[in-house]
């Protein structure tokens, strides 16, 4: 049977936090990056060795590696081999295996990156976020436009074939002309791969306090969904496949990693707050640095918590994910893997959401209508319990 | 007892003067409880009464005291009234079983409307009244000045009058000895057949209704079988006692004494209070005097917010019933509420109380429709109909005449708010009566009011406009003939019942124009545009839109994110919940009550 498993390893190292931040990142000394690398490679071996306790099946091979964070590319290429090493000795990994490395701009040079080339990273996803000094700086980023373009040709130069850069849209004091230059230069850069988030703010973080108090003004809905509606048909019109909600990608260059996520099929996340999924469970590591490292010193897995699914829990899951993709998700295949589910009442949503044309069906294929993508949330709560 | 040793009074006051303070200082002196027993405020036992600092249910409480004069023990019965004009009746009934008043006033704040209105009760039933000057240890006392408008507002005699600090129990010998010496003893007779005033009920779930009352003529005792006047039915009566202030159990109750009786009544409906009980064998002539049935003057409907709830709200409501008997209900149907109650309180306060309890006691989550007053139409084919549901409003063509409810109000402001008041009262169709002035900086207003004028929002705009410094009471006047009309609320076209609400023509532009904005402000976004419109007959006359919903996506969505996101849409999922759908639009709650709460301004 085919079978395989997805890795994701998180690096919660950065040189400062950005102001609109609320990843698990933070400014580490030296000694906790060499300390935190081995917990992580100590908590690798664990989970192989566990696995088949887990589910009785022996470990399928690797097709996917995700390197996140944090700034992975403040890691030494030697750390970076060392890592990837360390996964290889516990995992098999699938020759053609797709390995991502995150990067921003300004850390990485010729030398890093064929360190990361060496190493077996074959994608780069780089943080651009905006071609824009002004906004770079509001961001609190630390590189300018310019070195976001030297990074993408540095990597073409040091052999990577699969670039993606990621941006953000709906910056306070950002017009809808700001956010079509930047599009227009990532374009002209020719990536693989773009993801456009539009700006979400968290309350804690800088941006966060400075919204609440009112000194910065975001967007409006109206705002937003012309910016997202303009990026779709843009990039459309420029030969990119809109197959996420917030992703683009020119044909067959979808991030197969991030695929699983949608697709629900398994992964492990090793490092400091990272979540796994196998089946219908999920579980999520320490993420608090102190309590992660010390797990695993005792030999114990860093896992804080997990929940084990239902088929309805797990089944709506299935739609909520499934149908962030512009494939949607094959009903006759859900229908396989859960006939126990209530499909009355899941049938009934779906003509539901039909009836006022949120979702279509091709087939044995249901998926967002064109006018459903800015409101998905409206048709994801529908298949909640 | 020797009718010549019993006194019975009771005390009124403005809100906040401090009555409750005081009784618990009489109750302390007496020795009924002692410090340690002493809660603050014994008498207000409901949570809710507490919470609000007001008194709801009133009691009875014997009190022995030494008169230390002649050294003997006289009975002193405190009856307890309601400090709430919604309840005016009620107090004017347990006026009437007393000989004696304590008119409370805070030395600081001086005579308020609520001390008016309670003291002109007071003297109607011919209570002798002993002004009591409360809180004279505070900084701003004005004793003198306060006495001053006692005598001008109300001609008391100033003599009698006793300065206190219930707080610090300052006074409360004078006041008790003034109680015997001032306050009237009874004058029943003890040989006549028996008459007892009801003038309070409650009930226990162990031994049924049981009625708070006076006895004028006669003696009541276990066994004896009375007869309640205005229903006819009899009971045997199981027990009588007093409450001192724990209950307890007396062989007879006599003439001008005060107590309860169990008699296993099934509800307090049969108790009314006002009604007189007799015995069934030797009945008195004729019931005591001043008896009416209490009528309903605000009405709404009460909606379960899960439909489901509906039979747990009849039972609910049922159960309030027996311990309310002032509270009515039917049950009716609106199309965007689905089954419910028109339920029929004394006043906006009762209507409040009641949706607390249901909510809190009986934990429903409940939807009310804006609260109205009842209307009396005269149909073009001379019949006469009480319309209190604007759904049940006929249509224009079949009206000859509309009277709405008007009440006589008294506000008491100081002088330099009384451009503000009247301005107040003008847009609120006010008609002015008089002014007189009480001292050089404070003056009251007499005006009649519609009360469907004054059921919202009247209380807080009096109070803005005065800082907070003007007071208010009213009582009931009758009908008047008005110009009034249906203002109904459409959402894409299609009428929403429960948002009809009956206005003066005059001010039917004003409110539809100040409905559809609040409207617009709290109905959220959805995903196509929602009109709304006000309309009277078939004429819109104001229009506004909630553009469609543009935005709800979580755009990052990845492996360590799922059981997060997963979280926040069962969040919005549950917000919805809480939404009434009306056609295929989803309302929220606080839309039904939009016409009680003018537009914030600070909306999108």
């Amino acid at each position: 049977m085919d079978y395989d498993l997805g890795i994701y390893l998180h690096i919660p190292f950065c040189r400062r936090k950005c102001n609109y931040c609320d990843f698990l990142s933070f400014v580490p000394s030296p000694e906790t990056v060499t300390a935190y690398l081995e917990a992580l490679k100590q908590e690798m071996a664990l989970a192989a060795a566990a696995w088949p306790r887990l589910t009785s099946f022996p470990l399928p091979s690797v097709t996917s590696v995700y390197l996140g964070g944090g700034t992975p590319s403040l890691l030494s290429g030697e750390q970076l081999q060392d890592v990837l090493d360390g996964l290889r000795r516990h995992f098999g990994v699938a020759p053609g295996a797709e390995i991502t490395v995150e990067a921003n701009p300004g850390t990485v040079d010729a030398a890093w990156l064929a360190a990361a080339e060496a190493a077996g990273a074959n994608r780069l996803s780089l943080g651009v976020q905006a071609f824009n000094d002004r906004l770079l700086g509001s961001m609190g980023r630390l590189h300018t436009a310019r070195e976001a373009r030297d990074a993408v040709s540095l990597a073409r130069e040091c052999g990577f074939s699969n670039v993606g850069i990621d941006l953000i849209y709906g910056l306070p004091g950002q017009s809808l002309a700001d956010w079509r230059e930047t599009l227009a230069e990532a374009v002209g850069l020719v990536p693989e791969h773009i993801s456009c988030y539009g700006l979400e703010i968290h309350p804690g973080m800088p941006w966060g306090v400075l919204a609440a108090r009112g000194e910065i003004s975001l967007p409006d809905e109206d705002l937003w969904e012309e910016m997202f509606g303009f990026t779709d048909s843009f990039l459309t019109g420029c030969g990119y496949r809109h197959y996420e909600i917030a992703n683009y990608c020119r044909p067959g260059r979808e991030s197969r990693h991030n695929l699983r996520y949608w697709q629900r099929r398994d992964y492990l996340g090793f490092g400091l707050g990272a979540a796994s999924m196998v089946g219908c469970r999920r579980w999520r590591n320490h993420e608090k640095l102190p309590a992660y490292l010390a797990a695993l010193e005792t030999g114990k897995l860093p896992v804080a918590d997990g929940e084990e699914m239902t088929v309805a829990e797990v089944l709506a899951e299935v739609f909520i994910l499934g149908l962030r993709l512009l494939n949607g998700l094959d009903l006759e295949r859900a229908a396989r893997e859960f006939p126990e589910a209530d499909w009355p009442r899941v049938r009934q949503t779906i003509a539901r959401l039909e009836a006022v044309g949120l979702v279509e069906r091709c087939g044995p294929v249901l998926r967002l209508s064109r006018r459903a993508w800015p409101v998905a949330n409206e048709v994801f709560a529908e298949f909640l319990g | 007892m020797d009718q010549r040793f019993i006194r019975n009074f009771c005390i009124i006051a403005h809100i906040d003067h401090g009555k409750s303070t005081l009784a618990d200082r009489l109750l302390q002196h007496t020795g009924a409880i002692s410090e340690r027993e002493m809660v603050n405020q014994v008498l207000d036992q409901m949570d809710l009464e507490r919470e609000r600092g007001i008194t709801i249910k009133m009691q009875a409480v014997r009190l022995e005291y030494q008169y230390p004069e002649d050294e003997l023990v006289y009975q002193l019965n405190l009856i307890d009234t309601p400090g709430h004009v919604d309840f005016s009746y009620e107090v004017s009934r347990s006026l009437a079983a007393c000989e004696g008043a304590l008119l409370v006033v805070d030395a600081v704040q001086g005579i308020e409307a609520q001390t008016l209105a309670n003291a002109y009760l007071a003297i109607e039933n011919d209570l002798e009244i002993i002004p009591v000057i409360n809180k004279i240890d505070l900084p701003g006392a004005q004793p003198d000045q306060v006495k001053e408008e006692l005598e001008k507002a109300l001609g008391l005699d100033m003599e009698r009058t006793v300065l206190t600090s219930a707080k610090l129990g300052w006074g409360t010998p004078e006041v008790l000895a003034a109680i015997v010496k001032y306050v009237p003893p009874p004058r029943g007779n003890v040989r006549e057949p028996l008459r007892a005033l009801i003038f309070d009920s409650y009930y226990d779930s162990y031994r049924g209704a049981i009625p708070y009352i006076r006895v004028v003529d006669g003696e009541i005792q276990a066994g004896t079988i009375i007869k309640i006047m205005a229903t006819g039915k009899s009971y045997e009566v199981d027990e009588v006692g007093i409450f001192a202030p724990a209950r307890r159990t007396v062989p007879r109750l006599s003439a001008g004494e005060v107590g309860y009786l169990a008699a296993s009544i099934r509800e307090v409906k049969d108790i009314r209070v006002g009604d007189t009980i007799t015995v069934v064998d030797k009945p008195a002539a004729g019931p005591l005097p001043g008896y009416r049935p209490v009528r309903p003057m605000v009405f709404c409907g009460l909606y379960p917010a899960d439909g489901g709830d509906f039979d747990a709200l009849r039972t609910a409501l049922d159960k309030l019933q027996l311990n309310d008997a002032s509270l009515v209900y039917e049950p009716e149907t609106s199309k965007a509420l689905g089954f419910g109650f028109r339920c029929g309180f004394l006043g906006l306060l009762h209507q409040e109380i009641v949706q607390e309890r249901l909510e809190r006691e009986y934990h429903l989550e409940l939807i009310s429709t804006a609260p109205n007053v009842a209307y009396r139409v005269t149909r073009t084919d001379g019949q006469v109909v009480m319309v209190d549901n604007p759904a049940q409003w006929p249509p224009p063509g079949q009206i000859a005449m509309v009277e709405e409810p008007v009440v006589k109000a008294t506000i008491i402001s100081p002088t330099a708010y009384i451009g503000n008041l009247m301005d107040l009262t003008a847009q609120k169709r006010g008609r002015f009566l008089q002014m007189d002035y009480l001292s050089p900086e404070r003056v009251l207003l007499e005006y009649i009011l519609p009360l469907g004028e004054i059921i919202f929002a009247f209380f807080d705009q009096l109070k803005s406009r005065s800082r907070g410094y003007a007071s208010f009471d009213y009582e009931v006047a009758g009908y008047e003939e008005a110009d009034m009309g249906r203002l109904d609320i459409l959402l894409n076209g299609e009428m929403v019942d429960a948002l009809s609400t009956i206005v003066h023509r005059d001010k039917a532009y004003q409110v539809g124009r100040q409905l559809v904005t609040r409207l617009r402000e709290v109905i959220p976004r959805q995903l196509f545009e929602v009109v709304i419109q006000a309309a009277v007959g078939h004429k819109v006359i104001a229009r506004e839109a909630v553009k469609p919903l543009r935005k709800n996506v979580l755009e990052k969505c990845y492996g360590g994110d799922v059981t997060r996101k997963k979280k926040l849409l069962e969040k919005q999922k549950e917000g919805k919940k809480r939404l009434k759908a009306v056609g295929n639009v989803e309302i929220p709650q606080e839309a039904f009550l939009a016409v009680l709460q003018p537009s914030g301004g600070q909306g999108r």
